[in-house]
């Protein structure tokens, strides 16, 4: 990758990081961990990976994310507005009475989002319902499926694993946000999960790991899956839940609550040296 | 003015499965609008979904038996552009898909249609956990979502043909077994608009599914007591026709259900939603009661559980009577 475009990526991160700051300490609630473990993700699908259109949110062939772990939204919201899907200080209603921003998506209220999620376990179904139609209809847009590692406990993942690979989608990327943690604690403490990487594999899926908040790589193995054929690909990608801040960082207590306005300065405080 | 029902209703009466009509709705459909999809979980000549598979094997879905999936699936199939039709027993697609059914589906406002199958006590010998009886009660409560509960072949096929001109979710009820065929394929059929089917001055039957055909009887029954009974099909749950309803109840005073479900927050509660906010009367509910069902003939059900047209005579002389200041 070349050193400009990874500091404009990085930047991008930086700048969405923020802005889950910014947000939630407004809202008063929501979900900074797994929002912001999922930042380097999601920031290279809508800058570097994703085909879509901002001015044209239902153009035909765009490419899809389902955030199947729907309470990370805030990465979501903040991605599409520095896109220009709608205007950053709306980021600010967020979960407010009246908002486009709802504290979980709802597909009907804002531009850009593809589903309506947050019951956890139903976004790789609904990714597959969608590349399985692109398939019939010899479509070529891609689709992919943001998951939590603690969602991986609910069973329909693994039912939609299976159809997944039965039908051979190989325009679907699953990601595992792999922070390792859910509500009430390590997620090996919760119910393990392990082996992880050998699941997915007999699952018949194709399995990539790699570090979630290095940009390269994780830009790097969303062009090997669109180099996959006939199996579809999941990305394991290893973050820290809360990255970025270090008082969050690898603590279950930041899963769902908000920064006050102390906790959100000294957070913007650490990311960008309080300059935005 | 009523309709134009089949001519042997009384005598004779011919007998299909409402799931014939749902497969041979569907094969029609896949000629009408190759938008549409069919997903099927393990279960499908049963469901007579088979018809369509063969027909159109490219756009049949098989997902094995794992419904919550295939109601996702349908979601993102929609999304995708197609109009999937989930075919399951009702138990399964509207009870272990429910959330999948509420949250996806219909808070996305996603153009997924549900063929619900094996409704009702009828289904008989399997007894009591493949007997959907709260299927009704636990769809309608969701908002948007269009409930049909069509009363025999004919109203089955148009039910599910409708259902694919419909922008938005659609659950669509049918049973196991054979039912008489009250209806004619000219008979008229409008989601959302209750047909009278009878017209009577001293009792409303409102009913829906096989339940129409009992109180086609049961008015039958009554007029030879010398009761003149109004008999409705309202097929759709939700939205339900409001207007038609208040307009009975206001003629007859008096308004019995009847419905092979649960009484509790199925179709007579939808009924009674209206009628006790526009036009209280006095009204009885027919239906199982409460209860789980059980193994047996599917006759001999719908007589234990009091699904009969015998249920809907008693029901309505008790409703006139209290009419009537007793």
């Amino acid at each position: 990758m070349e050193e400009s475009k990874r500091k404009r990526l990085q930047e991008l991160a930086r700048t969405i990081r923020c802005d889950i700051i910014k947000m939630l300490e407004a809202a008063g609630s929501g979900h900074p961990g797994g929002s912001l473990s999922a930042v380097e993700i999601v920031t290279a699908l809508y800058f570097e990976v994703m085909r879509h259109d901002p001015q044209n949110p239902q153009w035909p062939d765009r490419d899809r994310l389902i955030l199947s772990k729907g309470h990370a939204c805030p990465v979501v919201y903040a991605a599409l507005a520095e896109a220009g899907y709608f205007p950053k200080e709306e980021l600010l209603t967020l979960r407010k009475f009246g908002s486009r921003l709802q504290g979980h998506p709802d597909r009907k209220k804002l531009p850009g989002l593809e589903a309506s999620t947050g019951s956890l376990g139903q976004g790789l179904s609904i990714a597959a319902g969608i590349a399985l139609g692109f398939k019939m209809d010899g479509k070529r847009n891609d689709v992919y499926c943001l998951m939590g590692d603690g969602e991986l406990n609910e069973g329909q993942i693994w039912e939609a694993a299976m159809t997944a690979s039965h039908y051979k989608l190989d325009n679907l990327c699953g990601i595992v946000d792999h922070n390792c943690l859910q509500i009430d604690g390590w997620t090996c403490e919760v119910k393990n999960m392990e082996p992880l990487v050998d699941k997915w594999k007999a699952f018949g899926w194709n399995v990539l790991e790699v570090d979630g908040h290095n940009i390269e790589e994780v830009v790097a193995a969303f062009r090997r899956f669109k180099h996959t054929h006939f199996k579809p690909t999941v990305i394991i990608a290893h973050t820290i839940k809360g990255k970025g801040v270090s008082f969050m960082e690898d603590n279950a207590a930041w899963h769902g609550k908000a920064p006050n306005r102390e906790q959100a300065a000294l957070a913007l405080e650490e990311l960008c040296g309080g300059c935005c | 003015m009523t309709m134009k029902l089949a001519e042997n209703i009384y005598e004779n009466v011919d007998q299909i499965p409402t799931r014939f009509g749902y497969g041979d709705g569907l094969l029609k459909l896949g000629e009408m609008d190759e938008r549409v999809v069919v997903l099927g979980a393990d279960l499908s000549s049963s469901l007579r979904v088979d018809l369509f598979r063969d027909a159109y094997p490219d756009r049949f879905i098989q997902t094995g038996i794992a419904e919550q999936d295939m109601m996702c699936l349908a979601a993102g199939l929609s999304l995708a552009g197609k109009i999937p039709f989930v075919s399951t027993y009702g138990v399964v697609c509207t009870g272990r898909a429910w959330d999948q059914l509420r949250t996806t589906v219909a808070y996305g406002n996603l153009n997924v249609k549900v063929g619900s199958g094996h409704g009702g006590i009828s289904v008989g010998a399997d007894g009591a956990t493949h007997q959907a009886l709260e299927d009704i009660a636990i769809t309608r409560v969701i908002p948007g979502v269009t409930v049909i509960v069509p009363c025999d072949y004919h109203e089955t096929v148009k039910a599910t043909i409708a259902a694919a001109q419909i922008e938005g979710p659609v659950v669509i009820r049918f049973g196991r077994e054979k039912v008489p065929v009250i209806t004619t394929p000219e008979t008229p059929f409008q989601v959302g608009k209750a047909e009278i089917y009878r017209e009577g001055e001293d009792v409303t039957v409102v009913a829906c599914g096989v339940m129409v055909y009992e109180a086609l009887i049961a008015a039958e029954l009554l007029a030879q007591e010398g009761i003149s009974a109004q008999v409705i099909n309202c097929h759709t749950v939700k939205p339900i026709d409001k207007e038609t309803l208040i307009k009975a109840a206001q003629k007859t005073k008096a308004v019995v259900t009847a419905e092979e479900h649960q009484v509790m927050g199925g179709f007579g509660s939808a009924v009674a939603e209206v009628l006790s906010q526009n036009v209280p009367v006095p009204m009885r509910f027919v239906g199982v009661q409460d209860t789980f069902g059980q193994s047996g003939d599917p006759d001999v059900l719908m007589k234990a559980y009091g699904l009969k047209a015998e249920n809907i005579v008693q029901a309505a002389k008790e409703v006139i009577k209290i009419k009537r200041g007793g």
